[in-house]
């Protein structure tokens, strides 16, 4: 077996305790921070590297080459060095210190961006370090390759059929990647099954790797079609959710699966019974320890 | 003293997109707040229902964050730059060149 074997494939676990207040409903998450690098985001990077080795874009001696806030950057960083290949990543530099440390840690290159422009900046400074290079680099640009949302179509969205009698699914969006490929996956088998988005309540939010998509302009990939409803959480009420997490279910996760848990909380409250809601636990919290919301008692 | 507020691009909107705007203020909190004074709209954005700036937004005077320094009641040089960033990227990208957009549900992206 090799690393990248390891992708994917993750498991479903039961949120009992959140859900202890809302009685009729399960609510289950994919442990995403299963995934060898600890985050969903090496199903993206995973895909995205393979589509771009069978397309022989990705060759012997090229510089794999992306933006990303985080978790992208790392998935890159573990695959690229166990395919052989440099990784160099364009980044924010208000992306978070344990990040910074990891992708230094596999070898990669990192170049920072202006913490004002958010992403949007590294996307705009790594799609033309690409473009002025591209025989020196593979630019997979996860906001547009249809491989990203593939792997969770063909994977997150194949495995939560087999594991859950789902009838409701949660997620936030960055790339959108996981949102569009799962609901699509999911309204395939049963288009009764409800696919919500969860929004940053505020452009300016702490919510890791999550687009506030009305002030944003939207992904490539992202498919609107798919969206029955829209919950917004505040990084507040995230953060609140990431400790319950920790301190209830024994889960150390990232902010973003505060986020999703705290809105499939928000909609388990109104929906009915018998109900089964599916979220997604984006990443391990080891990731955000420098962060001073772990602090607070409740 | 008259201080610029450097504006990361969420809030732009908020400020007829404006990148930086000058504000009067002797401390970070007071230039903030004098920030958050001239463009109404983007107060609860900024601070929370206690009146606190939101735990996650981080303050930089010039090259310090001002949680390494005297917090809100940092002293602002005059002429110097203030800049409002969330603690951790938040994802936006410009838009894409790609074309149409599939609308049939259910299917493979």
């Amino acid at each position: 077996m090799r690393i990248l074997d390891m992708v994917g494939d993750t498991p479903l676990l039961r949120l009992d305790k959140i859900a202890a207040e809302v009685p009729g409903i399960v609510l289950s998450a994919k442990a995403e921070f299963c995934n060898p690098s600890g985050s969903v985001k090496d199903r993206a990077a995973k895909a995205m590297l393979l589509d771009g080795m069978q397309k022989g874009l990705l060759k012997k001696g090229k510089i794999i080459l992306d933006a990303t806030s985080g978790n992208t950057g790392v998935a890159y960083a573990m695959m690229g060095a166990a395919l052989g290949h440099a990784v160099t990543l364009y980044m924010p530099a208000n992306a978070n210190a344990e990040r910074k440390r990891m992708l230094g840690g596999y070898g990669a290159h990192i170049v920072y961006t202006d913490p004002l422009e958010s992403s949007d900046g590294a996307y705009l400074a790594a799609r033309a370090a690409a473009a002025a290079d591209p025989g020196v680099y593979f630019y997979p640009d996860q906001y547009n390759n249809k491989a990203n949302a593939l792997a969770h179509y063909d994977g997150t969205g194949a495995e939560i059929l087999r594991q859950s009698r789902i009838t409701h699914f949660v997620a936030c969006m960055g790339t959108s990647g996981t949102f569009t490929g799962v609901a699509g996956r999911l309204k395939a088998h049963d288009s009764a099954i409800r696919a919500i988005a969860v929004q940053p309540d505020s452009p300016l939010h702490g919510i890791e790797g999550t687009k506030h998509m009305q002030s944003t302009i939207r992904p490539g990939i992202l498919d609107e079609s798919l969206i029955d409803d829209v919950i917004a959480v505040s990084t507040e009420e995230a953060c609140a959710m990431t400790r319950r997490l920790a301190r209830e279910e024994g889960l150390l996760v990232g902010i973003s699966s505060g986020a999703n848990v705290q809105a499939a909380l928000k909609l388990a409250r109104k929906a009915p019974r018998h109900s089964e809601i599916v979220t997604i636990l984006c990443d391990t919290g080891t990731r955000y320890l420098s962060d001073s919301f772990w602090e607070a008692e409740t | 003293m008259a201080v610029t507020i450097l504006i990361p691009t969420a809030l732009r909107a908020f400020t007829d997109r404006k990148a930086e705007v000058e504000v009067e203020g002797g401390t970070a909190g007071e230039a903030i707040a004098a920030f958050a004074g001239a463009y109404p709209d983007i107060r609860n954005h900024l601070y929370d229902d206690g009146g606190n700036l939101r735990s996650f937004i981080n303050i930089y005077v010039g090259e310090k964050n001002v949680k390494n320094a005297s917090g809100l009641e940092t002293p602002v040089p005059d002429g110097e730059t203030v800049m409002i960033v969330p603690a951790i990227a938040g994802g936006k990208a410009p838009a894409p060149d790609c074309g149409a957009r599939s609308n049939d549900k259910g299917r493979r992206p």
